[in-house]
């Protein structure tokens, strides 16, 4: 593990906002009003109107979970490699110099070690932004370095899930193992008694929710997150049925049991914090 | 007999064999095996040979998916003895995609669990092609807890071309089921074995693939995501042009697996593929599964567990870098 760095919660540390068009006005896609961009990003990016829950990047969600200049990142030096030599149309070696590029991230995933209203967690976040959130083997072993880091220090376990694609294609069978390597993590995390809270945010999606996403003691999320196992092309084509309204929602998933609460992304910390007390960490 | 259904690049080999059929049905037995018969045979094997020691990933996904591949109840009708099968997941019902029960293989007892895909138009829509329901995968865990309880080793045949997408599914959690699975079998404290004997399909394998030992037959395919659905996405359309690139891309086959050191052994098939010589394919079977049976068996469970953790802990390739890198989340970092 590197040393201890910092991720600032003042405003100056603002990196551009990735996900949320630019301009002084923007449409909410789910009300369709027109709205003031400050006042949304200062609801930490929900829509005043309706609620609508915008992406957030990880390092906006560092800044808005914790405690303020509480964050120190763990394991920045992973680099993701091209193992099979991918080629689709593009270089995947190349897809990554983009994605890396356009994030200002190594990949998908930040962890760390943190304070939320002054009790001690260890954070993973994946990333929507970088090649949808999905997870090759950077973002298993940083994720799983972290559930073995809060096994050691007998610390809770907090990961923030937003991955479209789940495992990530372009690593083939390694990402598909990965979501055993980090299961086996978590395991070890139970088995010492600790706590692992899993917040789901919009979207979480295969091999993801497959693994440790649904994998906590306490499962959150965040309103009308697209939360599911299979796409909704690849459910279509094999059904052919009209899928139903709010299917694969945060809603949807509450209603047949599946998560403990929703919450509202200004309530996450509070939230957090209150079943943090519970299970007496 | 050669196969009742013939692989899209298997024209030659089928036309020998059909006319090895024709010469030995209207062979006088009595006359013995004719000189020309006996050089149709060395033709044909040199032919399979040939082929079968090359298929690119394309052709091995439809070997894999062979209608006469052997199945799970195929190798429990062949190696497998007194197969007590156990329905029922305690919960919603009894998923036929996925079978589980008591059977014994030479001395052992073990706990088999096993995708089946049938071979049959009917059995077929009644396995839904070894497509698992979120109840399937509970029924797995339910009996392999079973298992544990009265140390009985646990044998995976994993054959699906994935868990089932469809609206009941996710209903029922197919996600949540999964990792479940993943979570509770890297503890399981009892040996497991698993070996993919047809198609991997992603988490619906790895759903029941979490073991010590993971091996796959030589022509099964094991991949995150199916070359269908890598060519739609990343090739926006799934065509015989761009699946077999999708396919090679992905390195889905048992060679590459064994090189990315993702499966412990590769286990031969007989010549020509599985579907050619189901039962010696079912004794090779039988060989490697004693094998392990018997080394696993002598292992202390809290060391097997902590081999099976190491066993996943060290796959995945990246790279290490020695310092802090500024590409990283720095900018918010140095402020």
């Amino acid at each position: 593990m590197l040393g201890p760095r910092k991720i600032s919660n003042s405003e100056s540390a603002a990196r551009p906002k990735r996900g949320v068009p630019e301009g002084l006005w923007i449409r909410c896609p789910q009300c369709k009003a027109t709205i003031f961009r400050k006042e949304m990003e200062n609801r930490f990016n929900v829509c005043p109107e309706c609620d609508y829950h915008f992406y957030m990047p990880a390092v906006a969600r560092i800044r808005q979970l914790l405690d303020s200049d509480s964050f120190e990142e763990w394991f920045t030096n992973l680099r993701p490699r091209d193992p099979l030599n991918f080629k689709d149309r593009i270089l995947y070696a190349d897809r990554l110099k983009a994605e890396q590029a356009k994030t200002n991230m190594l990949d998908a995933a930040i962890v760390g070690k943190g304070f939320i209203r002054g009790r001690p967690v260890v954070v993973g976040i994946t990333d929507f932004a970088f090649m949808a959130g999905s997870m090759g083997s950077v973002v298993g072993e940083k994720l799983t370095r972290a559930a073995e880091e809060a096994t050691r220090l007998r610390l809770p376990l907090i990961f923030v899930s937003g991955s479209g694609g789940g495992a990530r294609m372009q690593e083939g069978i390694l990402s598909l193992m990965q979501m055993a390597k980090i299961s086996a993590a978590i395991g070890r995390h139970d088995q010492a008694g600790c706590l692992y809270i899993s917040i789901l945010t919009n979207p979480t999606m295969g091999g993801v929710a497959a693994s440790f996403a649904l994998q906590g003691d306490i499962t959150l999320a965040e309103p009308g997150a697209l939360i599911g196992f299979a796409g909704k092309r690849t459910i279509w084509n094999t059904v052919r049925l009209e899928l139903p309204e709010g299917f694969q929602t945060s809603e949807f998933l509450l209603r047949h049991g599946f998560i403990d609460r929703i919450v509202h992304r200004k309530d996450l910390r509070t939230e957090v914090a209150r079943i943090v007390d519970y299970c007496g960490h | 007999m050669p196969p009742q259904s013939r692989l899209p690049f298997e024209k030659d080999i089928a036309e020998m064999e059909d006319l090895l059929a024709r010469l030995e049905n209207g062979a006088d037995p009595s006359l013995g095996v004719s000189e020309e018969v006996r050089r149709i045979r060395r033709e044909l094997m040199n032919l399979l040979r040939k082929k079968y020691s090359d298929l690119s990933a394309w052709e091995t996904v439809q070997v894999a998916r062979h209608r006469d591949r052997p199945q799970t109840l195929d190798y429990v009708e062949l190696i497998f003895e007194d197969f007590v099968e156990l329905h029922g997941d305690r919960a919603i019902g009894d998923d036929r995609a996925l079978r589980t029960g008591f059977a014994r293989l030479a001395d052992f007892r073990v706990m088999l669990i096993g995708h089946q895909k049938g071979h049959s138009l009917k059995e077929n829509n009644e396995c839904l092609y070894g497509c698992a329901h979120p109840e399937g995968y509970r029924k797995a865990l339910n009996k392999m807890r079973l298992a544990a309880k009265f140390h009985l080793p646990v044998i995976c045949l994993i054959d699906t071309p994935g868990a089932y997408p469809g609206i009941g599914a996710e209903e029922r959690g197919q996600a949540q089921l999964i990792a479940t699975n993943l979570l509770e079998m890297s503890r399981l404290p009892t040996p497991i074995i698993c070996v993919v004997i047809g198609e991997g399909g992603s988490g619906g394998a790895l759903g029941i693939g979490v073991g010590d030992r993971i091996a796959m037959l030589e022509h099964a395919y094991y991949s995150v995501i199916s070359p269908e659905g890598c060519a739609g996405i990343l090739w926006k359309t799934a065509t015989e042009e761009t699946k077999p690139l999708a396919a090679a891309a992905l390195k889905l086959t048992a060679r590459d697996l064994f090189q990315l050191r993702v499966i412990d052994d590769i286990i031969r098939e007989p010549l020509g593929g599985a579907h050619r010589e189901p039962r010696e394919m079912a004794n090779t079977l039988k060989a490697y599964l004693l094998r392990y049976l018997r080394e696993l068996r002598n292992i202390p469970i809290p060391e097997l567990l902590e081999q099976r953790y190491r066993k996943y802990r060290r796959i995945g390739v990246f790279e290490e870098l020695t310092a802090p890198q500024p590409v990283a989340a720095s900018s918010a970092a140095q402020a």
